[in-house]
């Protein structure tokens, strides 16, 4: 039990608009239809005693300790399943009721150890709770057979499971079935004999279970327990914060002891994940205090230097001298910064402040350059805006939901369960992926369509879907007339009935059967509110934007968009890609997507920042590298970003790193980017700083700090110390007041504030005048441009296409343990479910190449190779193979090829051909990394410590 | 920068507007979104490949087209700084 479901009604809240009026224990109270007698006492402030139910979990009525008397009724109904009736009469105490309580107490502590003085859960426990609460004072038959023998299952590196202590409630069972829905648990037996266990496995690691901890927040004893609790004690108090690892952005509450973070529980009042979280926000946090953090300012000459530990002034002059000299020397435009969608709001926007303000330029770009940018550039060519349409409750008014190159569950497992509970309520769904991912059948979930189509042909596959549309007269008429440009709309109307995109033309090219296409065609346009999902592949590819825009046209053609159940929605990669592209991290954009070149908004920031404002579009990322390469461009300052992990072509990428004069990396870690550093700055944890994250419904939600920085300045202040040393000022005492900037200079933000987010708990924005308490439901009247413009998408086939040299097509992707380049997810337990990357193949192309499972196989692109375990799956199609890239060491982007994304630069990370075959050793580039690294790490070891530094 | 990666890229956003029926519009498409997204260096660097090219280089006719007709607007604005 977590701190804060200390104040469960027992039962879910109902939403009904019918009132019912009834007493309860005397006092009238009035709850919505379909509310249960439990929750409505609790509402009257009467608590009714309990054991199997929970406010996150619909009634089970097995315990019968919520026994109550109705007037009127005989016997003595179950509160928590009985459902309130106008003027229903309830008396919830009385000697009856006591003593069949005492009853039930009685059996189930005969069957449970009595040592809570040193039971992990004291202090904590439902169970103990309800002894209390009834009073119990004797247990007649306590020598009675008992479980209490049982041997725990430890074998969750995050939580453990005692079987002695299991009251067999069911409470987990539900959790895992109803909120994650995996369904991994199940009651064996019946009686006595019935117990808990995990299917498909020998034990808990072994099973299905994906580790989300729902059956532990949901358990009233110390049966199901947070190994950190029993080793360190119950949490004394919460801090409510945010999830830094995916753009669901869960809302979390720290419990602590002092500055000692027990564990994480997800906050049942959270926005965006309704009391739910995964195995990352939920127990994957380690890191934060993993030893490898490196809290000490360091810099060196050369990359081929040791280190030298130094004091944060001497680090921060010395950078700033860098960053001068270069300017001086090669002009102001030989130097750019890289922000993070890791930090929060307040941290990317003083960092492109920094950049245009202090260096003048606008060479600044953000990591969501490599995922998510065609979504900024595809998302405001349609509709006006470079977000997400609704919030995510929305999916739960969603009839048909179409998921385009996501893949839910394991990226966005939040959503992925919301997403499942509402197709287990009967929505239908539609997949396109060249893969079968997870969604496509699991537990009573099972796609009505699976579009599997070759990987980077989606555009050709839109243009099919709208060929139908259009074809067969599905198109919403009303609404395209009302809502949209007509002239646009007409154009694409006769550009997308061309017999060139009907499903039959394009069949060849996407390998879908055209009655797929028509059959999902009609479903998304005629089956009630249709609503697609889309991710990283739909814009990591050559046409990412024509892909973004082909969803946007969709989705207006049909007339959904605008309310709840409908939408487009990006599900963003990382917690903060929604909020670094807000914050104005675009090289063309100032904060709120407002272009450079725009005189009112450029002069705007020229008097509130103070200084002139180039009206030049900057470099974005692979620009830099480009231009590094060619020598203008020789200084970079990076937060919190690993591109020599993530971005594609790494040789191409550390090449370009290997030619700057001063890279200055600002980080928890060493990563890969830091060994190509001159000075490296510590940054600070999620824990240790206030500031917010924006999910991907626009959500903006608080972090907060409930440890000091352990490097002694979280990551804003060292910004403004750059930005001080670069001789121009900031004075921000508090991240609110850098809120209160962005507030101020950006429309969609003016009714943003700490106070109002400590007020509301979270906003969505826009959040102003217009919308004071946000917008979950955007383009509801009119787009945000006017009308909804239709766009013009061609396929064009992308030029990494299969040849004799490279027969297979290679797509990336990540999996739901590990985070991203696994900087932090890597210095945690959960390497046990993915201790390293691998290489997926279908049986027919691993048969043709003499390839067995577990096999070390090379993979081999026009840009490197490198050498990965081979794992045969028939989720995958022939001829395409499949990697993660969330270690260092197997190089998945030593294969990726620069080819991007036309109108964004976006890589085609989901594209690149290549041969696998098997091999025996390493590759060449292993070898090399391998050495690089080991020579990193000893210049690091070796790092000399100036006695004088003031640390 | 590497000429053969920017022309690469211009014949990529070519391609995009290649779609469009009108071609003036197809035209000013392209020199728009250089015009917005390309850093100034980038640009001066395909204005010259343009000058210095021979007929039949590596640009496409519609991307050729477009420098062409736009490159006022393509040039740099400001000093460089
Ligand atoms: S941790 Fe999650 S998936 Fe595993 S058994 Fe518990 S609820 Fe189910
Ligand atoms: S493990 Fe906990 S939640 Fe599950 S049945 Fe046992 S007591 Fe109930
Ligand atoms: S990783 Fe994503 S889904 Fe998991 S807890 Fe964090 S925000 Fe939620
Ligand atoms: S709480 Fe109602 S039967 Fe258990």
């Amino acid at each position: 039990m977590s701190l804060s479901c200390q104040h469960d009604r027992g039962t879910p809240a109902r939403l009904s608009t019918r009132q019912v009026s009834l007493r309860i224990d005397g006092l009238s109270v009035s709850v919505p239809a379909g509310t249960s007698v439990l929750h409505a006492a609790a509402v009257a402030g009467i608590d009714i005693p309990r054991l199997c139910a929970s406010e996150a979990l619909e009634a089970f009525g097995s315990c019968r300790l919520c026994v109550v008397e109705v007037k009127g009724r005989r016997g003595f109904p179950a509160s928590c399943t009985t459902l309130v009736e106008e003027d229903m009469e309830v008396t919830t105490e009385s000697d009856a009721l006591l003593r069949l309580r005492r009853g039930v107490m009685e059996l189930y502590i005969s069957d449970h150890p009595l040592d809570c003085l040193t039971c992990s859960a004291n202090g904590n426990c439902e169970l103990q709770d309800m002894a209390g609460r009834v009073g119990l004072r004797e247990v007649r038959y306590a020598d009675g057979a008992n479980h209490l023998k049982e041997e725990a299952d430890v074998s969750n590196p995050y939580f453990a499971y005692d079987p002695a202590k299991c009251i067999v409630c069911s409470r987990c069972v539900r959790a895992c079935a109803d909120i994650q829905g995996t369904f991994a648990l199940t009651t064996t037996e019946r009686g006595f004999a019935s117990r808990i266990a995990a299917a498909g496995g020998a034990d808990f690691l072994d099973s299905e279970c994906v580790s989300c901890g729902a059956c532990v927040a949901a358990c009233p004893t110390a049966a199901l327990m947070e190994k950190s609790v029993i080793q360190q004690g119950q949490p004394q108090r919460g801090v409510t914060t945010t999830c830094a690892y995916c753009g669901v952005g869960c809302s979390l509450n720290a419990e602590l002891q002092g500055e000692k973070l027990i564990r994480m529980v997800p906050d049942p009042k959270g926005g965006a994940n309704r009391g739910h979280a995964c195995v990352k926000g939920r127990f994957a946090w380690g890191y934060a205090t993993h030893a490898d953090r490196i809290t000490t300012p360091m810099i060196r000459q050369s990359i081929r230097d040791p280190w030298r530990v130094v004091g944060w002034e001497e680090a921060i002059h010395h950078a700033a001298a860098e960053f001068k000299r270069l300017q001086g020397r090669y002009g102001a435009e030989s130097v750019g910064s890289i922000t993070s969608s890791r930090c929060s709001n307040e941290e990317t926007y003083l960092v492109q402040k920094l950049t245009r303000a202090a260096f003048g330029v606008n060479n600044v770009d953000t990591c969501a350059r490599v995922c998510h940018s065609p979504t900024g550039y595809g998302l405001k060519q349609t509709l006006g805006e470079s977000a997400g349409t609704q919030d995510f409750d929305s999916v739960m008014q969603a009839d048909v939901v179409l998921v385009i190159g996501a893949n839910p569950t394991d990226g966005h497992p939040v959503f992925g369960s919301r997403l499942k509970q509402r197709l287990r309520q009967g929505a239908k769904l539609i997949v396109a992926d060249p893969r079968t991912i997870d969604l496509v059948d699991t537990p009573h979930v099972r796609a009505v369509h699976h579009l599997k189509l070759r990987p980077g042909t989606n555009v050709a596959l839109v243009n099919a879907l709208a060929h139908v549309i259009v074809a067969e007269g599905l198109v919403d008429e009303a609404f395209v007339a009302a809502r949209c440009d007509g002239a646009s709309f007409a154009k694409w109307r006769a550009f997308v009935a061309d017999p060139r995109h009907s499903p039959e033309a394009t069949a060849a090219v996407t390998g879908v059967p055209a009655a797929t296409v028509r059959g999902a065609a009609r479903l998304y346009a005629t089956g009630g509110n249709g609503a697609i999902y889309y991710g990283l592949g739909v814009t990591e590819h050559s046409q990412g934007s024509t892909m973004v825009m082909g969803i946007a046209n969709l989705a207006m053609a049909t007339g959904n968009i605008g309310r709840p159940g409908v939408g487009v929605n990006p599900l963003r990669g990382q917690n903060n890609v929604q909020g670094s592209c807000d914050m104005g991290s675009f090289p063309h954009e100032l904060p709120g997507y407002r272009h450079v070149s725009d005189d009112a908004t450029r002069h705007l920031f020229e008097s509130a920042w103070g200084v002139k404002l180039s009206d030049e579009p900057g470099l974005r990322i692979p620009n830099m590298f480009d231009a590094a390469l060619s020598g203008s461009f020789k200084g970079l300052y990076v937060q919190g970003e690993d591109i020599a992990q993530s971005d594609p072509n790494t040789q191409h990428v550390t090449a370009a790193l290997e030619s700057l004069e001063c890279l200055v990396v600002q980080d928890l870690f060493l990563n890969e980017t830091a060994k190509f550093a001159h000075v490296f700055l510590p940054g600070a944890s999620f824990l240790e700083k206030d500031g917010t994250f924006t999910n991907a419904e626009r959500r903006i939600s608080r972090i907060r700090k409930v440890m000091r920085p352990l490097a002694g300045h979280a990551d804003w202040e060292v910004t403004q110390m750059l930005a001080n040393a670069l001789g121009y000022p900031m004075n921000y005492g508090h991240p609110s007041e850098i809120m209160d900037e962005i507030a101020r200079l950006t429309p969609s933000f003016h009714g943003v504030s700490y106070a109002r987010l400590d007020e509301l708990g979270s906003l969505q924005w826009p959040c102003n005048e217009a919308h004071p308490q946000g917008t979950p439901t955007m383009h509801v009247e009119e787009f945000v441009r006017g009308k909804g413009r239709f766009m013009l998408t061609e396929y064009v086939a992308t030029e990494e296409r299969v040849n004799r040299r490279f027969p297979l097509l290679l797509t990336t992707g990540r999996i739901l343990s590990q985070y991203n380049v696994g900087a932090q997810t890597r210095r945690t337990a959960n390497t046990v479910w993915h201790p390293e990357d691998i290489l997926e193949l279908h049986p027919l192309d691993a048969e043709d190449r003499g390839i067995r499972d577990g096999d070390w196989v090379g993979l081999q692109s026009r840009a490197g190779e490198t050498v990965l375990r081979a794992l045969i799956s028939t989720r995958m199609q022939p001829g395409v193979v499949y990697t993660t890239f969330h270690w260092p060491g197997s190089g998945a982007n030593v294969v990726t090829t620069e080819n991007s994304d036309w109108a964004t630069n976006c890589p085609e990370y989901k594209v690149t051909a290549v041969q696998v075959s098997r091999v025996e050793e390493p590759s060449e580039w292993q070898r090399r990394f391998a050495r690089f690294n080991r020579e990193q790490q000893t210049l690091l070891d070796n790092r000399q410590r100036d006695d004088h530094a003031t640390v | 920068m590497d000429i053969a990666r920017l022309i690469h890229m211009a014949n990529q956003v070519g391609a995009y507007f290649e779609a469009e029926p009108e071609r003036s519009a197809a035209r000013a498409g392209v020199a728009d979104h250089l015009a917005r997204f390309w850093e100034p260096r980038m640009r001066a660097l395909i204005l010259a490949y343009l000058d210095q090219a021979e007929e039949g280089d590596a640009l496409s006719p519609l991307v050729r087209e477009a420098l062409l007709e736009h490159r006022a607007r393509l040039a740099r604005r400001g000093a460089v700084p």
